[in-house]
């Protein structure tokens, strides 16, 4: 079996109508590696080992999150999403001042607040150097998964 | 209860909430972030992100399900079929948060999660079960192998469903199988623990529906037929079972009723039969302590909202139905419409559905949580819909389903739609009463 000039224009096709970021096909003598959106850097994830669909090539990140904060258009600003779904907890305990406010420098591993999972706390560190920009989620309130919790204006 | 948290998703979400609406109650939908822009997450009053689209971080997390359901002051969980519907760490940790779980006790749970606890709970209930026992020592099992006689299964203690077990055709094969049985049931399960049983050469699978209050009292719902399978995957589903007698359809729902109520069985649960065509005998194989997938055909003849039922017993109302108030009218078959190709060993399809229709008919009911647009995700199980055909009588349920399917259309992933009209197009389907070989006949066909 080969693929003609038409199959591969209709492989595009349906690939650019899917919500695949890339797609590899490997048939007897031929290998076509799609990928969408030339120039992003971040390589995609393998499906699981045993996965029955090993053709396919899902996206590494998860589909953006629904969060209240819309993603941040501004290059300067880097988003901190939270981990995981639990409360978020500013402070080390009630009435101690917050880890971090607006305007606080951070380095990558300065620690922005808490996540409590059925009374087990998690600690979120910033990731990233720069100086706290916006805080988006309150004291003591539920943050989803993905949902962003901060903003930081990356330095240097 | 006044606001429901959902700990699943696809179609048995959508048909959660659906209940959850009618009964004007909230819906909290916990979703992975593969599944935020889902029919169910458009139909709950509110969704929230558990976490990313693998199960294990997301779906299957105990901690993070209850903590959502405590943040978003929910009442109770509904935790559908699969994923953590049958573990009773999650039925045990609502338990001591105070959110109702809808189902059983987590007691109840670990009971018939554990199958040889429940072939002596069955044993117990006079309920017949599969000549067999458990194996300690292998020159024990030779002796117990030589008594059951073979060919026999090895089945893992943990497994389920088709899972974790393994065909002995000779007794010289049984030292190997046992050890390789016990390592793979270790690893799939956490438990090495594996039993013998005689394996029955023709079996029908055929299921018996109860609700129990929790305190003893159990009403049955009539039977289903799920001998249409493919490796132990459930295809099609119907009600009644075709062609029993009235004494072994009677004996069958009776000793369901027996073997729950041992239990003190609370909510809606299936105690699984194998009957053997040959001898016209029913075994008692496992029970399922959830919604099942095939729920609705008992709903269609029955007249009765299996999930309402579920939260009003989990409310605390008890049965409101008597066992004499049941009755069955008519027939109903269910398909199961996944996202796989039968051309392709039924690999799984996944992918965005770029056209649908889904049939409008008179005695067909779809359950399904695809819509044009829809993805069909790699992460889990393939199921798109399920079209449910309801009629007075086998032969025009059948009939309404074929022209269902032949309405239905789905474009962007393969279906087993085609497959589907090919077995309900079968002599032998027509016929009914086959047993659970006659989907790999067909396939020789």
């Amino acid at each position: 079996m080969s693929l003609t000039a038409a199959d591969v224009a209709e492989i595009m096709r349906l690939v650019e109508q899917s919500g695949f970021d890339e797609l590899t096909l490997e048939m007897e003598g031929t290998k076509i590696s799609l990928r969408r959106g030339v120039g992003t850097a971040t390589p995609p994830a393998a499906v699981a080992a045993g996965s029955p669909a090993a053709a396919v090539t899902a996206p590494a990140k998860p589909v953006p999150v629904a969060a209240p904060a819309a993603a941040t258009v501004d290059p300067g600003l880097q988003d901190l999403p939270s981990p995981l779904l639990g409360t978020f907890y500013r402070s080390p305990k009630p009435g101690a001042p917050p880890f971090v406010e607006v305007g606080t420098e951070v380095q990558e591993d300065t620690i922005i607040g808490i996540i409590e999972v059925m009374k087990l706390m998690n600690t979120v560190r910033a990731g990233v150097r720069g100086t706290v920009a916006e805080i988006l989620v309150a004291d003591g309130t539920l943050a989803e998964f993905g949902e962003i919790l901060m903003r930081v204006r990356k330095s240097g | 209860m006044r606001r429901i948290l959902i700990a699943n998703r696809g179609e048995i979400a959508a048909r959660i909430i659906r209940t959850c609406r009618t009964l004007n109650i909230e819906t909290v939908l916990a979703a992975s972030a593969a599944d935020l822009d889902s029919v169910p997450a458009r139909m709950a009053d509110r969704t929230v992100c558990i976490g990313p689209a693998r199960p294990t971080e997301s779906y299957l997390k105990v901690e993070t399900i209850v903590h959502a359901a405590r943040a978003t002051r929910s009442d109770a969980i509904h935790p559908g079929y699969g994923f953590l519907s049958e573990r009773a760490a999650l039925a045990r940790l609502c338990e001591s948060s105070g959110v109702i779980f809808i189902g059983p006790t987590a007691a109840q749970i670990d009971a018939v999660g554990d199958k040889l606890r429940a072939r002596a709970e069955a044993e117990a209930a006079q309920v017949p079960v599969v000549p067999g026992c458990a194996v300690a020592a292998p020159d024990e099992a030779l002796a117990a192998a030589r008594r059951i006689g073979v060919p026999l299964l090895v089945k893992a203690v943990g497994g389920g469903g088709g899972r974790g077990m393994k065909r002995v055709d000779a007794l010289e094969q049984l030292p190997a199988i046992l050890e390789l049985a016990a390592a793979e049931a270790g690893a799939a399960f956490g438990d090495a623990r594996v039993y013998l049983e005689r394996y029955i050469a023709s079996g029908r699978h055929v299921e018996v529906q109860v609700l129990g209050d929790g305190e003893g009292e159990v009403i049955h719902l009539g039977e289903r037929d799920c001998s249409t399978q493919r490796r132990y995957q459930k295809l099609v589903e119907e009600t009644p079972a075709p062609g029993l007698s009235p004494a072994l359809r009677a004996a069958l729902h009776a000793a369901a009723v027996r073997f729950a109520r041992r239990l003190a069985y609370r909510g809606a649960g299936t105690v699984e039969f194998l009957v053997d065509r040959e001898r016209e005998q029913f075994y008692f194989l496992e029970m399922n302590a959830r919604i099942q997938v095939e729920h609705p055909v008992t709903e269609a003849v029955t007249g009765v909202d299996l999930v309402a039922e579920q939260i009003a017993i989990a409310g605390g109302a008890g049965l409101r139905h008597a066992q004499d108030n049941i009755r069955a009218e008519g027939c109903a078959i269910e398909c199961r419409i996944n996202a796989e190709d039968p051309l392709d060993d039924f690999r799984p399809s996944p992918g965005v559905v770029t056209a649908v229709t889904w049939p409008v008919q008179e005695g067909i009911r779809v359950d399904t949580h695809i819509a044009t647009g829809s993805r069909v995700p790699p992460y889990y199980d393939s199921l798109m819909a399920k079209i449910i055909a309801h009629a007075p009588d086998r032969s025009g349920a059948v009939s309404r389903l074929r022209q269902a399917i032949a309405a239905t259309h789905i474009s962007g992933v393969h279906s087993n739609l085609g497959f589907q009209s090919r077995v309900l197009a079968d002599a032998e389907f027509a016929a009914g009463g086959f047993d659970t070989g006659f989907v790999a006949r067909l396939l020789e066909r």
